[in-house]
């Protein structure tokens, strides 16, 4: 039993509970030591997953292989930047507790499960690992009738895509005998065809990771919950659970169902055109920007399937490289978001930014950065996410995903530069509060590597294709 | 023989205790019946030679989760004479629900064939000689041991989530401290009072249980005088 094989999960659990331990004896708050000790756990598993070996490990269902280091590494990060932007954030709102950091640092051992998974019982236990510590972050302002809204919301539309994702594990389990994702690719490869049984039930999987990522048609509760949770829950949510959920979804469709391609990538097609559609539409109209954020997060999901419809090497590439830099770029744009406070009050309209060019002008700059990287203006971070995923579009003659992808885009630079507009061109209503410290780290580190990944990409997409080289050999 | 005669015991029980789990009128009688009918499905497990589901069904289900039963249903104000207001009205459209399951069933037997390898797999739960709990643990803690911790951090999830969305530290509640209890001297006292004599008239200080005044309004030490003496004289 190679135990040590998942040292990362393990010390990260264990980690917890003493940290759950710890902060729930002394009788005083004691959410700021908590939260610092969840980050020093998030950064211990952090290098434990870099100095992670390969294979599998539990009978086959964990594996540990580079796409899981590169992925498990993105969904760190982002648990820790979204930490640090609620550290000040929940202090103000009176909601410190110490349970907050506890659940991000339970959530993110639910994602690396789910990053890891080799099982279809590994994925569900990850997703529910991952689901329950959202539904309870989602409702942590229970005080805010919209944060119990959003909760509530979440967790009854999350059950129905938990049961949608154990029904269709299920009929496949049914009619391929085996929840092993290796042993599940022996089988599709060996079959001549495929019974239907299976493909309802690689849609029923699909449609259950497509609502856990709110790409389009099941998108419904993403406005809603990014609206009603506390600004940094969002910002948590907008990152890392959508790079684990893509990672599982890139796991799922490219290992084990990769032979039954043609079934599954119509959907994806479509669900990759829509979602584009979508987030480029209604976000037009908005005048919350966390409602703005919330669209804009569908049309970016629909960007990255783009990548796993076109599927081979490059097309998954793209998908790593494009999850890299939305988690930077939009927890970037979450930080701008966390500090927009007047006189104490959380603000949330578009045009409370008016004027911030004037009044702030290093934070105007850096979301000017976010905005125009989101547009995919070169030579942010931003447009060689969207480049990558469109070249092998191209290449592999998806000409509407790739048309409908510039055109979307086109249409989101609008609200993307009409933020911009706001910032620089509009009369100020007056400066925002001080900025907390651990904000303007998040900026400068987001906002440095949005603006200057041009520089140096060789590292980021070094890594994505061995990840992708792995997973394609192992399935 | 005498397994066959035990099993056709404990079924016959099993099936009235279920019986009367549904049609007793007293709600505790009910919860009565349902343990006895724990005990008996777990004489069933025995028999079928399934040592360790038999001792978790006692332990868990009549341990746990009827006792639970019974104090709710102890506890909870309910009118069960007007619950079952309704049942004339109810039956006739209940018979033909139940009639519909019941033909259904029928059916389901009448095309029912068992496998030709059934015979072998039924009552043989262990596999290579060990016991069933042995078998058991291996699956569990063994194969699935990466799966079973996660269920745990699950549940310590869903754990977490109550406490954290319902628990309110309201300000002002007088909770006991035990310390305080234990460390104050001179004011406990036993005495013995004669059964069926009220304490008020033997002239044993126990003051009537005022109507609670406002926090604000109380002062402090005034309370908690009157709190202890309570206390004493119910000991």
């Amino acid at each position: 039993m190679e135990w040590k094989l998942a040292l990362p999960e393990i010390a990260l659990a264990i980690s917890a509970l003493i940290i759950l331990v710890a902060g729930v004896i002394p009788k005083r708050d004691t959410s700021f030591g908590v939260t610092m000790a969840s980050l020093g756990a998030l950064l211990l598993a952090g290098g434990l997953t870099l100095a992670q070996g390969e294979g599998s490990a539990f009978g086959g269902q964990y594996v540990a292989d580079s796409f899981s280091t590169f992925m498990k590494l993105l969904a760190i990060a982002g648990a820790a930047l979204g930490l640090m932007l609620a550290l000040d954030w929940n202090t103000k709102q009176g909601i410190a507790r110490f349970e907050f950091p506890i659940l991000v640092l339970l959530a993110t051992i639910g994602m690396m499960v789910m990053i890891s998974a080799n099982d279809l019982m590994a994925l569900y236990m990850g997703l529910e690992l991952l689901s329950l510590p959202l539904y309870v972050l989602a409702a942590f302002h229970r005080d805010s009738g919209r944060a119990t809204e959003a909760g509530l919301k979440y967790f009854i539309l999350g059950s129905l895509a938990s049961g949608l994702l154990l029904y269709g594990a299920s009929l496949v389990y049914g009619f391929a005998g085996t929840t092993n994702f290796d042993r599940l690719a022996d089988a599709f490869s060996a079959q001549q065809g495929i019974s239907a049984g299976v493909v309802v039930g690689i849609v029923f999987i699909i449609a259950a990771l497509c609502f856990k990522i709110s790409a389009v048609p099941f998108h419904m509760w993403t406005p809603d919950v990014y609206e009603g949770a506390p600004t940094p829950v969002t910002a948590f949510f907008a990152s890392a659970p959508k790079v684990a959920a893509v990672a599982l979804l890139t796991r799922v469709l490219a290992g084990p169902f990769g032979d039954t391609v043609a079934q599954w990538q119509q959907v994806i097609v479509l669900v990759s055109l829509l979602s584009m559609v979508m987030g480029a539409f209604a976000a037009l109209g908005q005048r919350n920007i966390k409602r703005l954020m919330a669209y804009s997060s569908i049309g970016h999901i629909g960007f990255t399937l783009m990548g796993l419809a076109v599927g081979g090497e490059s097309g998954l590439r793209g998908v790593l490289v494009y999850m890299a830099i939305y988690l930077f770029m939009n927890l970037g744009t979450f930080a701008v978001l966390v500090a927009m406070r007047r006189d104490g009050r959380a603000l949330e309209g578009i045009d409370d930014l008016a004027g911030l060019g004037r009044t702030d002008p290093g934070m105007a700059l850096a979301m000017a950065i976010f905005m125009f990287s989101m547009a995919g203006v070169p030579p942010m971070a931003g447009f060689f996410g969207k480049l990558y995923v469109l070249l092998p579009a191209i290449e592999q003659g998806f000409w509407v995903l790739a048309v409908v992808g510039v055109l979307s885009s086109v249409v989101s630079a609008y609200y993307y530069l009409r933020v911009i507009k706001v910032m620089y061109f509009d009369a100020p209503v007056g400066a925002f509060d001080a900025r907390p410290a651990a904000v303007s780290v998040v900026l400068a580190g987001t906002g440095l590597f949005t603006g200057f990944m041009f520089l140096f990409p060789a590292p980021i997409l070094a890594a994505a294709r061995s990840a992708v080289v792995a997973i394609l050999g192992a399935g | 023989m005498i397994a066959g005669l035990a099993f056709y015991l404990f079924a016959a029980i099993l099936i009235a205790c279920a019986t009367m789990v549904v049609t007793s009128r007293n709600p505790v009688h009910s919860v009565l019946y349902l343990i006895l009918g724990f005990f008996n499905a777990a004489g069933l497990f025995l028999l079928a030679g399934a040592e360790f589901l038999a001792m978790i069904l006692v332990i868990v289900y009549v341990g746990a989760v009827a006792v639970l039963f019974l104090f709710v249903v102890m506890m909870l104000d309910i009118d069960f004479a007007k619950m079952r207001e309704g049942f004339q009205r109810y039956a006739p459209f209940g018979a033909v629900v139940g009639g519909i399951l019941f033909l259904e069933l029928l059916m389901v037997m009448g095309t029912w064939q068992f496998s030709g390898d059934a015979a072998e797999l039924r009552l043989s739960p262990v596999p290579g000689g060990v016991s069933n709990t042995v078998a058991l643990g291996r699956v569990l803690y063994t194969d699935y041991v990466f799966l079973f911790q996660i269920a745990g951090l699950i549940l310590l999830v869903a754990m977490m989530g109550a406490i954290v969305l319902t628990l309110r530290e309201r300000p002002g509640t007088r909770r006991q401290v035990i310390e305080d209890q234990l460390a104050r001297e001179g004011k406990v006292e036993i005495l013995s009072v004669p059964s069926g004599k009220g304490i008020r008239e033997l002239g044993i200080y126990r003051p009537l249980p005022k109507p609670e005044p406002a926090p604000k309004q109380v002062s402090h030490g005034h309370g908690h005088g009157h709190d202890d003496h309570g206390h004493g004289g119910h000991h």
